[in-house]
């Protein structure tokens, strides 16, 4: 007991004494909070319009204003010519065209029904879709207006079912309530998949490893030496993250405290015993980087972070089983946003504890003082 | 028993075999040199005595403690300091020392007589960081490291590669006051001309011991005449030389030429006029006794023929 305290005092020395590296530790979760939850949203504003309006009508100007107050479009040219529509859309001018054909004004008010075409580059499918579902809330609005205005009711409001939803634990559907549980997740991540797996790895450059293991030091005394250092940073950039995030968007905490700490020390546990396994079988810090990455990527990307788990096809779900950051991000926004207690969250939790034990254990074994 | 007992000792790397059964012992209190060229497997060798690498075939001893099954004892018992500078770069001159002293359940203070003798001459500058430190400090901070734990024996790994001259022989001289004190050192070195300041030596070459025994009855054991030629231009000289008849081997040695002759007593004046023969007017040559490396190279022929 008395060797692992030797050894903690020692790593604390070194990672207190490297200047560029603390500063890094406390500064990049300020960073990555403010920078990611404002730019990682899920609105899409400024979507660029190009509008071919052959009416000019009341109506149709009445329905270009209605797209550009609805805040989410700017008009960025006007013209009379669909080939120079399509021209905005491919030199990238313009995400789509609005035609409105000559009559709408008339049809209107003769017939009340009218048609439009919206034509939307959809190379970035995501985009495509969110400009669509704007463009049917803008005139399903307008048309209601209209009809309201000249006395006719379109064929659907007359089935007389409205549907009005409300949205729980997020009433306002504010990105930032959801993105950022997760974005702390991502800097525990950071902290514990790469700050000691490099320390390792680290020693074996060195060569102070040899002078190590030449000691008595047992390998349980090593690997919690090598661990618990940065279980602690871990978990106090958590609770520097989630005072940021209650400060600076005042991200709920419904949950226990508690709860979400004891859960991160599970959760640090198994990414750091990645990273130590990773680093046992590696030479490098560049060998250790590049593993590091690949996982780190692979986990983060379908870790439910940016897209759904549940909109993923079927065997991406079933890899996500074996994803810690999938868990933990599921977890932290139960308890932060929805208030979970322990019951509620037992089934990943169990699954990151199996996480964790197995990833320690592989690095215990792993790590040789001796080589074969 | 020995200090250090080898039995058929062998390890190969991949198709390289880099110890190849050697077998050999190293009394109490001996300060015990391996001499070789880099590659001739004296890290392999220190590295399976200290327990860090498991043998392929054969064993060892060091201390009644078997390197494979007795690691944990070895470990205890053993200071080691490998041919890498292998301290904390970060971690100041005292740190480091209290790191390892704290490893193994001791303190600077309770063993500080053991280092008092190195450590005093570094000791003005504790406070500064390893990896600030001159070549010849670092060494004299990685030996107090590896001897804080009152080891019973020392196991050196090139010690003095890379570390100018003045401090290679104040670094001989403190291993020489260990031994005085009793304490049994293990000692690597490429340069030959150190084999002088050990008890006994060992030859190495490839993964092979080629003479095992006190330097001089190595070198007295040269059995060839031995001349020393210095000229103008050396490596023409060697070109020459070959072409003499009788001539056993001829290598280049810093500024002069060794030359052994094939028969049992060299002629100078026969040499002498061959060689002006040759266009060397001004060549001095001297009968010499031969040096541990003209051992080494006259072991290497018999061994390679």
């Amino acid at each position: 007991m008395r060797t692992i305290l030797f050894i903690l005092q020692k790593e604390f020395l070194q990672i207190f004494r490297n200047r560029a590296m603390l500063p890094l530790i406390f500064v990049m979760p300020f960073v990555q909070l403010v920078i990611l939850s404002n730019a990682a949203t899920f609105d899409m504003k400024n979507v660029r319009l190009y509008v071919i309006d052959l009416d000019h009508s009341a109506e149709s100007r009445r329905l270009v204003s209605e797209y550009t107050a609805s805040g989410y479009f700017r008009t960025v040219g006007v013209s009379h010519s669909e080939k120079q529509g399509l021209e905005s859309i491919s030199n990238g001018a313009a995400h789509g065209f609005l035609q409105i054909p000559n009559g709408f004004g008339r049809d209107i008010a003769t017939t009340g029904v009218a048609k439009v075409q919206l034509v939307i580059d959809a190379v970035d499918g995501y985009a495509a879709g969110l400009i669509q579902s704007y463009t049917a809330d803008i005139i399903s609005s307008y048309g209601e207006d209209i009809a309201l205005e000249i006395g006719r009711f379109p064929d659907t409001s007359r089935q007389g079912i409205r549907v009005s939803s409300a949205y729980w634990y997020n009433p306002e559907l504010d990105y930032r309530t959801f993105m950022v549980p997760g974005i702390l997740v991502l800097l525990v991540t950071l902290i514990g998949f790469f700050l000691s797996g490099m320390n390792v790895v680290r020693e074996k450059e060195l060569g102070t490893i040899e002078q190590l293991n030449v000691t008595p030091i047992r390998k349980y005394q090593f690997i919690a030496g090598k661990l618990l250092p940065f279980l602690v940073i871990g978990l106090g950039e958590l609770a520097l993250g989630l005072t940021l995030g209650r400060v600076l968007y005042g991200t709920p905490i419904l949950g226990s405290l508690l709860l979400v700490f004891g859960v991160a020390t599970v959760y640090l546990v198994a990414v750091l015993g990645l990273g130590l396994l990773i680093s046992t079988v590696t030479d490098t810090q560049q060998q250790a980087m590049f593993i590091s990455w690949f996982f780190m990527v692979i986990f983060m990307l379908m870790s439910g972070l940016f897209t759904p788990i549940d909109s993923m096809p079927g065997w991406a779900q079933k890899l996500t089983l074996f994803n810690p950051i999938a868990y933990f991000i599921a977890i932290i926004r139960q308890v932060l946003l929805k208030g979970s207690g322990f019951a509620d969250i037992q089934q990943p939790f169990w699954s990151l504890c199996a996480f964790a034990s197995i990833m320690l254990t592989l690095a215990v074994f792993r790590y040789r003082k001796t080589t074969g | 028993m020995s200090a250090v007992q080898a039995e058929a000792l062998r390890k190969t790397f991949g198709n390289v075999t880099a110890v190849e059964d050697l077998s050999f012992a190293i009394e109490h209190g001996e300060l015990f040199g391996c001499i070789g060229p880099d590659g001739a497997g004296k890290t392999t060798l220190f590295r399976m005595l200290t327990s860090l690498l498991v043998p392929d075939a054969g064993s060892a001893t060091v201390m009644g403690c078997d390197t494979v099954r007795d690691y944990k004892q070895l470990r205890r018992r053993i200071g080691y300091m490998p041919g890498r500078f292998s301290l904390y770069q970060d971690l100041t001159i005292e740190e480091n020392l209290a790191f390892f002293a704290s490893i193994f359940g001791t303190t600077v203070e309770k063993n500080y007589e053991m280092i008092a003798d190195i450590y005093r001459q570094i000791e003005p500058f504790k406070k500064r960081r390893a990896g600030q430190l001159s070549g010849g400090m670092k060494q004299k901070l990685a030996l107090s490291c590896a001897l804080i734990h009152k080891p019973d024996i020392l196991f050196l790994d090139e010690p003095t590669t890379g570390v100018d001259a003045v401090s290679r022989r104040e670094f001989w001289e403190m291993l020489r006051r260990l031994k005085e004190g009793g304490m049994t050192i293990v000692v690597s070195t490429p340069y030959m001309d150190e084999a002088g300041k050990c008890d006994r030596i060992a030859l190495m070459q490839k993964g092979h011991i080629l003479g095992i025994d006190t330097p001089d009855n190595i070198t007295g054991s040269y059995a060839r005449p031995l001349l020393d030629m210095r000229g103008a231009d050396v490596y023409r000289l060697i070109l020459a030389l070959r072409e003499f008849p009788h001539t056993h081997s001829v290598f280049a040695f810093g500024e002069s030429v060794h030359y052994t002759d094939s028969r049992s007593s060299a002629d100078p004046e026969a040499l002498a006029v061959f060689l002006r023969s040759r266009g060397f007017a001004n060549i001095t040559i001297e009968p010499i006794r031969a040096s541990v490396e003209d051992s080494f190279m006259e072991l290497l022929e018999q061994h390679d023929g």
